[in-house]
């Protein structure tokens, strides 16, 4: 799929700052000068595509009272396939990557409630018999995401 | 712990949490996608806005928007750059990588002493692993002297990814 002028100007400018009131689209058309049903026409046609992930909020884990985290263990290249399944099991590993490093597996956790982060690491470390890196953020530079394409 | 749960459970109530569990993978890509939502659940369409707004204004919700997928947008590379920087001038120096239109999320983090002294991470994306790279060059440059080591990390593998679940 090749990206047009209004498609790039509708993924650049719509990341953010969806209007929340009876007629949301109103507003977007006279920013964006496109009419509504082409903007809505276009966001279909890049979501069927791929181009987008989705439309609509994005909510934030933590402030709806879960408990979320980063964390790294070192597996030993032998084990590595093991460990990987025993870490995909929990239902609260959200995303888990191998990453190029001494500590090479990276995964985030996410739990219905804060407290349950240091019990789910415990009963990863018994199950590996590794030693897991908790990683919390404790602050977040967090600004507009802004992908121009 | 006890005052971040009471302020989790004053912070949105169940109509709230059904409103995110209709909305969580989208709202309809509709003419009056709100008034949908509000059908939907039995509840009025003012109502709803309000509290989307309300969790807007609280960072429940982060924003509402279009989604870009990276990886289809030619954006195939990412790297984790992770820096040792001044504890004192963290504050300062996190808002000034975040502000860089290649980085999508920059935090803190706890260090691991001796061996993991990086506390500053920085997740950048870039057409190629070169392109990573070179924006992480900037980003050294950016922070000068007040960069006392750091390590970009590429993954290798999705070992798992599930969307987010409450």
């Amino acid at each position: 799929m090749i990206l047009t002028t209004h498609d790039r100007t509708i993924i650049n400018h719509l990341q953010g700052g969806f209007p929340t009131c009876e007629d949301p689209w109103d507003e977007l058309a006279t920013i964006l000068n496109l009419p509504i049903d082409e903007i809505i026409c276009r966001i279909d046609r890049l979501q069927e595509h791929g181009m987008l992930s989705r439309f609509g909020p994005i909510y934030n884990a933590e402030r709806m009272g879960g408990g979320l985290t980063l964390a790294a263990i070192e597996v030993p290249e032998t084990r590595y396939d093991e460990v990987t399944d025993i870490v995909n099991s929990f239902d609260e590993v959200a995303h888990n990557y191998a990453r190029d490093h001494k500590l090479n597996m990276w995964f985030v956790l996410a739990t219905e409630r804060p407290e349950q982060i240091t019990s789910v690491i415990d009963e990863i470390e018994q199950q590996t018999g590794l030693q897991v890196y908790n990683m919390p953020k404790q602050e977040e530079y967090f600004l507009q995401l802004k992908f121009e394409v | 712990m006890l005052a971040v749960k009471q302020q989790a459970e004053t912070i949105i109530d169940a109509i709230d949490r059904k409103i995110i569990a209709a909305t969580q993978h989208g709202l309809p890509l509709t003419r009056n996608p709100y008034h949908e939502i509000a059908a939907q659940l039995g509840l009025d369409v003012q109502d709803v806005i309000t509290r989307m707004q309300l969790m807007l204004d609280k960072g429940v919700i982060r924003r509402i928007g279009v989604v870009p997928n990276h990886y289809k947008l030619g954006f195939k590379a990412n790297g984790m750059s992770v820096w040792n920087v001044p504890e004192e001038k963290i504050s300062q120096l996190g808002q000034l990588i975040g502000a860089q239109d290649f980085v999508s999320h920059c935090y803190q983090r706890p260090r691991f002493l001796p061996e993991w002294p990086y506390n500053l991470f920085a997740m950048v994306h870039g057409k190629t692993r070169d392109e990573v790279l070179e924006k992480v060059e900037k980003i050294a440059t950016l922070l000068g002297d007040d960069n006392r080591g750091h390590l970009v990390l590429f993954s290798t593998r999705i070992l798992k990814k599930t969307g987010l679940r409450i």
